[in-house]
C-alpha cells in the first residue's frame, strides 16, 4: 500500500493524517509539497484538513488550483483513490473532482465537537469494512462544513448510492445531512469529519480505523 | 522628521515619560535625544517592557529547581521534562486590546505568545486562555465574549495548534477592562533550545516574517495607561492579526532552527523592531547596527519612528552565522516568506540605525533595556477580611435547588459554547479535552503527556490577596495532581490596577508574596511570567487577578484519570479536611448575593502532603475518577463528575454534619473526590492513614440521578439542562 499526503502552505492535519495511516498502513507515507507538479506512484493520496492559503478567496479555491492539484486530477483520473478531509474536501469540491461546495455553517461559528454519523454505503474502497449503515463517532472541527449543491445533484448523489456519511444530528446544517459524498467512479471521496482523529483509543475513539482499512482490503487486492 | 522635531516637556508626557525619566535620558545620551529615540526609550521604558513597577517584587518568586533550564527572563521559560525534550511555556496578557477590538486583540494575543514559544525552537503543542469579563447584565459584555473566543479561534484553529483549556468568569468589576490572558506550550530537543542573544561580531541581522506596516504605534504605551472615555480612539493602536503567516512562520523557524545557521532569534511583539534588537544585544552584551532601508514595508513613506515602533504582527529578527543568509534565505523563500538581511551585530554596545543616509537612531542598549527606571512604589497592604461566619439561614435553600441554580450560574455554567469554537483536537495528540481539571496533550510519539491548566480565583484575591495569590498556586497544583501528572513549574500573568494607587500596589505586593509562599512550599517554580498593570477605567480597578498557568508530567498515560467515571457501585471518597468554608463562595454569591468574608485558607503542607498521597492513588492504579474540589465545593464537583459520567450519584451526608449546606457548597481547600473500586477502599484508607490524609467515604456512583443527602434526587436530565442552558442562552440574547 503506497500512500501520499500533500501539505499546502497552511495545512495543519497534515501530520496527523499521516500518522493514522502509517499506523494503520504499517509502512511510511510520502508527504508531498504543493508545489511539486507530479505525484509519486501511490494507490491513494490525502488531503488534509486545514487552512490552505490562510483561506483566502475561499476555502479550498487557491489550493485546488496548485500544481500539485493538477497532478491529483490526473492521478484520480487514472483511478488512484483520493482521500479529503475537512479542508481537503473543500479543495476537491472547489477543483471540480466532487460536486457540491461547502459553505459556512448554519451557526456561523466554528464548530468542534463529536458527531454521530451513519455510514451511508459501504460500496466504496473508504467504506467497505464498516458494517452496512454502521453508526460510528467521528470529530469535527470546521467553520465551512455546510455541504450544498442544487437538488438535481442532491438526487443523483442519493440515486447513485455515492453519499458515503451522513450526520445523524447535523452540526452545520448541510444539505440532506450530508457529511461526505464520493464521485461518480467512487475512487475519490470528500469528507467533513476528521477519521485520522479517531484511530487511536486514547485519543478518545476507534470508529477512524474502519476507513484506512477499507483502503487497504480494497486496494492491496 | 528626525532631530528637526523640538523635544518640548508636552511631547515628552506625551509619550508617557515623567521629567525625572526624560532627565535620566539626557544624562545617559549627553544630549538631547531626537523623536525617534525618544520614542524607543518611551516605549522600552514603559510598564509593559520594562515592569518598572513590579520588578522588585517579582525577585520574591522562588525560579530554580533541578527540572528548570531556563527561568524568567528569556521569551518563554523552559523546563525539562525527560527523554531528552523540554517544555516551553509562557503566559501574556492581551488585556488593553481586546477590550478595544476584541476579535484581533484576542487573536493577536494568541499570535504573540505563540511567537514566544516557537522562538525558543520549541514546536507549539497547546494553547489556553483565562478569560475575564464583566458583568453579563453590561451592555458591552456579550460584545466582548462573541469577539473574544472568535478571535482566539479564529487564530489558534487556523495555526492548527489546539486550544485545550482556560478558564471564563464574569464580574462587574471588568466592565471596563477585561482580562485575555493566553498561555502557550511547545516541545523542543532540550539541547537545541535557542536563546535572544545576539552574539558573534559581524554576523548578520536577519529580518523575516510579514511586512512592516504603521498599525500598532505606540501599543505598549497603550497597555502602560488607563483607560478613559477616549479610549475608543485607540483603535488604531490594536495590532491585526494573519494566522496564516503565522503558520509559514512556525514552519519556516522550525525548519530553519534544525539547520545550524541561528546564533539568535527573537519574535517583535510589544515595541516591534525596537525591543527585538535592544533586548538580543543587551542579552549578548554587543551592539546592533540596523538600516532601516532595507526592512520590507507595507507601506511607502515610513518614517524610522513608524518603523522602529510599529507592532505589525508576524516577524521575526534573526542574527545568523556569518555566511549562512543564503541557505536561510532559501528556507523562507520556501515559504512565501520576506527574508531581508538589514543589520550586523557589532561589538559597540550601541543601537544604531540609519535611514535615509543618516544616523537616525544612536543609543546604548544596556541603558535602554536594562536601566529603565525601577519604583519601589509605596503601598498599603490591604487588611484581611474578617471570616463570615454563617448561620442557619443558609440551610434555608434545599440543596438540591442550591446545586441547580449554581450550576446554571455564569461561572459555573458549562463552557461548550466557548470550547466548540476552539480546535481542541488538531494534532491528534489530545488525551484529555476541555472540561476538566487540567487539559492533557500527549508528548507526540510517546506514551507520557503534558498536563496544563490556568486557575486564579479573583474574589478571593479581591478579599484578601495574599492568600489568593496562595490559593492560585494550589488550585494549579491540584489540577495537575488530578489527572495524575506531576506539578513542575508555572507561568503567570499578573493583571492589576493602576501601580501608583499604594492599594492596588499593596494587592499587587501581598498577591506576590502569597504566590511565593506557594511555589517554595511546592517545590513548582515560576519559569516565565508577564505583569499587566493599570488595568482600570475611569478609576476603577480590576479584581487583583495573578493568573496561574501551571505544568505537569504524566509519566504513563495509561495511568492518567479524568472525572469521568466509566462504572456504577463505585465509592465516592473525599480526600482532605471540610469545614464548611462559605467566606468568599459562589454559593454565598449566587444565592444570596453576598461578597463577604475572607477567602477559605490554604495549608500548603497539607496540599503537598494531600497531593503526594492522591498522585500515589493514581500512580498504584486505585482511582478510577478524580476531581479537584474548587468553586461551589463538593456539590458542585460531583455534579461535574456525574454529568462527565453520563451517570448519577448518591451523598450520604455526615452525622453532625452541621449547616448541610456549608459542607455541601463550602469551598474549603487541599480536597478531592474520588472514585474508587469497592474492594480497593481498604488499601486507600490504609494509604491514606499512613500518609496523615483526611478521608471519608461519603458516597457511591450508580442511577441516572445525583442525591444529595435527603434532597429531592435532581436527575441527570435537569442536572444536564441546568448546566448546558445559560451560556447559549445567554449568547443568542
Amino acid at each position: 500500500m503506497r500512500a501520499a499526503v500533500v501539505t499546502f502552505p497552511g495545512s495543519n492535519c497534515d501530520r496527523d493524517l499521516a500518522v493514522a495511516m502509517e499506523a494503520v498502513f504499517g509502512r511510511p507515507v510520502l508527504r508531498v509539497w504543493h508545489a511539486d507538479s507530479e505525484l509519486p506512484p501511490v494507490d491513494v493520496v490525502g488531503i488534509p484538513g486545514g487552512f490552505s492559503y490562510g483561506d483566502y478567496l475561499r476555502p479550498g479555491a487557491i489550493a485546488a488550483r496548485s500544481p500539485i492539484l493538477r497532478a491529483v486530477i490526473r492521478a484520480a483520473e487514472r483511478g488512484v483513490a483520493v482521500l479529503g478531509i475537512c479542508n481537503g474536501f473543500q479543495i476537491l469540491t472547489e477543483a471540480g473532482l466532487l460536486p457540491g461546495a461547502l459553505i459556512r455553517n448554519v451557526g456561523l461559528a466554528f464548530v468542534c465537537r463529536e458527531v454521530e454519523l451513519e455510514v451511508a454505503t459501504t460500496a466504496s474502497p473508504f467504506t467497505c469494512a464498516y458494517p452496512a449503515r454502521a453508526r460510528i463517532r467521528l470529530p469535527v472541527a470546521h467553520h465551512d462544513g455546510n455541504y450544498v449543491a442544487d437538488v438535481e445533484t442532491l438526487d443523483r448523489l442519493e440515486a447513485e448510492d455515492r453519499i458515503a456519511f451522513r450526520y445523524l444530528d447535523n452540526p452545520n446544517g448541510s444539505a440532506r445531512g450530508i457529511a461526505g459524498v464520493l464521485n461518480a467512479r467512487r475512487n475519490v471521496l470528500g469528507m467533513m469529519p476528521h477519521p485520522e482523529r479517531a484511530c487511536d483509543p486514547k485519543l478518545g475513539g476507534t470508529d477512524g480505523i474502519p476507513l484506512f482499512r477499507s483502503l487497504l482490503s480494497a486496494l492491496v487486492a | 522628521m528626525n532631530g528637526e522635531v523640538r523635544i518640548t516637556p508636552e511631547l515628552v508626557a506625551e509619550h508617557g515619560l515623567t521629567a525625572e525619566e526624560y532627565a535620566r535620558i539626557l544624562e545617559i545620551l549627553g544630549r538631547e535625544p531626537n523623536l525617534v529615540e525618544l520614542g524607543i526609550f518611551a516605549v522600552m521604558w514603559s510598564e509593559h517592557c520594562s515592569y518598572k513597577s513590579s520588578k522588585t517584587h517579582l525577585a520574591k518568586f522562588p525560579t530554580t529547581a533541578p527540572w528548570v533550564i531556563c527561568g524568567p527572563g528569556e521569551n518563554a521559560g523552559v523546563v525539562d521534562i525527560g527523554d531528552g525534550l523540554a517544555a516551553v511555556f509562557k503566559m501574556e496578557s492581551h488585556n488593553h486590546p481586546s477590550f478595544i477590538e476584541p476579535y484581533q486583540g484576542a487573536a493577536t494575543g494568541v499570535g504573540g505568545i505563540l511567537r514566544d514559544v516557537f522562538t525558543m525552537g520549541a514546536r507549539p503543542v497547546a494553547l489556553l486562555d483565562a478569560l475575564r469579563f464583566g458583568d453579563p447584565a453590561h451592555p458591552r459584555t456579550r460584545w466582548l465574549v462573541s469577539g473574544v473566543v472568535a478571535g482566539i479561534g479564529g487564530y489558534g484553529n487556523c495555526v492548527g495548534v489546539p486550544t485545550v483549556g482556560g478558564e471564563t468568569t464574569f464580574h462587574r468589576a471588568y466592565d471596563g477592562n477585561i482580562l485575555v490572558n493566553v498561555m502557550c506550550v511547545g516541545i523542543a530537543p532540550a539541547d537545541r533550545v535557542f536563546y535572544a542573544r545576539a552574539a558573534g561580531v559581524g554576523n548578520p541581522v536577519v529580518y523575516v516574517g510579514a511586512k512592516t506596516g504603521r498599525d500598532g504605534i505606540h501599543g505598549a504605551t497603550m497597555a502602560s495607561a488607563e483607560f478613559d472615555e477616549r479610549s475608543e480612539e485607540k483603535r488604531p493602536t490594536v495590532q491585526v492579526g494573519d494566522p496564516f503567516t503565522e503558520k509559514l512562520l512556525i514552519e519556516a523557524c522550525l525548519e530553519l532552527m534544525a539547520s545550524d545557521c541561528v546564533v539568535a532569534i527573537q519574535d517583535m511583539g510589544a515595541a516591534g523592531l525596537t525591543s527585538s534588537s535592544c533586548e538580543m544585544a543587551a542579552r549578548g552584551g554587543t551592539g546592533i547596527e540596523l538600516d532601516l532601508d532595507a526592512v520590507p514595508l507595507r507601506e511607502e513613506g515610513m518614517t524610522a519612528y513608524e518603523i522602529m515602533l510599529s507592532e505589525s504582527q508576524e516577524r521575526m529578527l534573526l542574527v545568523l552565522r556569518e555566511g549562512r543568509e543564503d541557505q536561510a534565505r532559501r528556507i523562507f523563500a520556501k515559504w512565501d516568506l520576506d527574508f531581508a538581511v538589514i543589520g550586523k551585530v557589532t561589538g559597540s554596545g550601541r543601537l544604531v540605525a540609519r535611514h535615509g543616509g543618516r544616523t537616525v537612531v544612536d543609543v546604548p542598549v544596556a541603558a535602554v533595556s536594562g536601566a529603565s527606571p525601577v519604583y519601589d512604589r509605596p503601598f498599603e497592604l490591604p487588611a484581611p477580611a474578617a471570616p463570615y461566619d454563617p448561620d442557619e439561614r443558609v440551610d434555608r435553600i434545599a440543596a438540591d435547588e442550591a446545586l441547580l441554580r449554581l450550576l446554571g450560574s455564569p461561572d459555573l455554567a458549562s463552557r461548550r459554547w466557548i470550547y466548540e469554537q476552539y480546535d481542541y483536537m488538531v494534532m491528534a495528540d489530545t488525551v484529555q479535552r476541555p472540561g476538566g481539571d487540567a487539559a492533557v496533550v500527549r508528548i507526540h510519539g510517546s506514551n507520557r503527556g503534558l498536563a496544563l491548566t490556568t486557575d486564579c480565583t479573583p474574589r478571593y484575591c479581591a478579599a484578601d490577596p495574599r492568600t489568593g495569590g496562595c490559593q492560585a498556586v494550589a488550585e494549579s497544583y491540584r489540577n495537575l495532581t488530578a489527572v495524575g501528572a506531576r506539578p513542575l513549574a508555572i507561568t503567570n500573568c499578573l493583571n492589576f490596577g493602576n501601580p501608583e494607587r499604594p492599594a492596588i500596589m499593596g494587592q499587587l505586593v501581598a498577591a506576590i508574596e502569597g504566590m511565593s509562599e506557594a511555589c517554595r512550599a511546592l517545590d513548582y517554580p515560576v519559569v516565565s511570567g508577564n505583569v499587566s498593570l493599570y488595568n482600570e477605567t475611569m478609576g476603577r480597578a480590576i479584581l487583583p487577578t495573578p493568573q496561574v498557568g501551571g505544568l505537569g508530567l504524566v509519566e504513563d498515560l495509561d495511568r492518567m484519570v479524568g472525572i469521568a467515571w466509566s462504572e456504577e457501585g463505585l465509592r465516592l471518597l473525599l480526600v482532605g479536611d471540610t469545614v464548611g468554608w462559605l467566606g468568599c463562595s459562589l454559593f454565598l454569591r449566587e444565592l444570596f448575593g453576598l461578597e463577604a468574608g475572607a477567602p477559605p485558607p490554604v495549608d500548603l503542607a497539607a496540599e503537598r502532603r494531600h497531593a503526594d498521597f492522591v498522585r500515589g492513588c493514581i500512580a498504584a492504579g486505585l482511582v478510577r475518577a478524580c476531581h479537584d474540589l474548587s468553586d461551589g465545593g463538593l456539590a458542585v464537583a460531583v455534579a461535574e463528575m456525574c454529568l462527565a459520567s453520563g451517570g448519577g450519584a448518591r451523598i450520604h451526608l455526615p452525622p453532625r454534619v452541621g449547616l448541610r449546606n456549608a459542607w455541601l457548597f463550602g469551598e474549603d481547600q487541599a480536597r478531592y473526590l474520588l472514585a474508587v473500586a469497592p474492594h480497593t477502599v481498604g488499601e486507600l484508607a490504609r494509604r491514606a492513614a499512613a500518609a496523615g490524609v483526611p478521608m471519608v467515604e461519603i458516597g457511591d456512583t450508580g442511577g441516572d440521578a445525583l442525591i444529595l443527602g435527603d434532597a429531592r434526587p435532581i436527575s441527570l436530565a435537569v442536572l444536564r439542562r441546568a448546566h448546558e442552558a445559560w451560556f447559549p442562552r445567554y449568547m443568542e440574547g
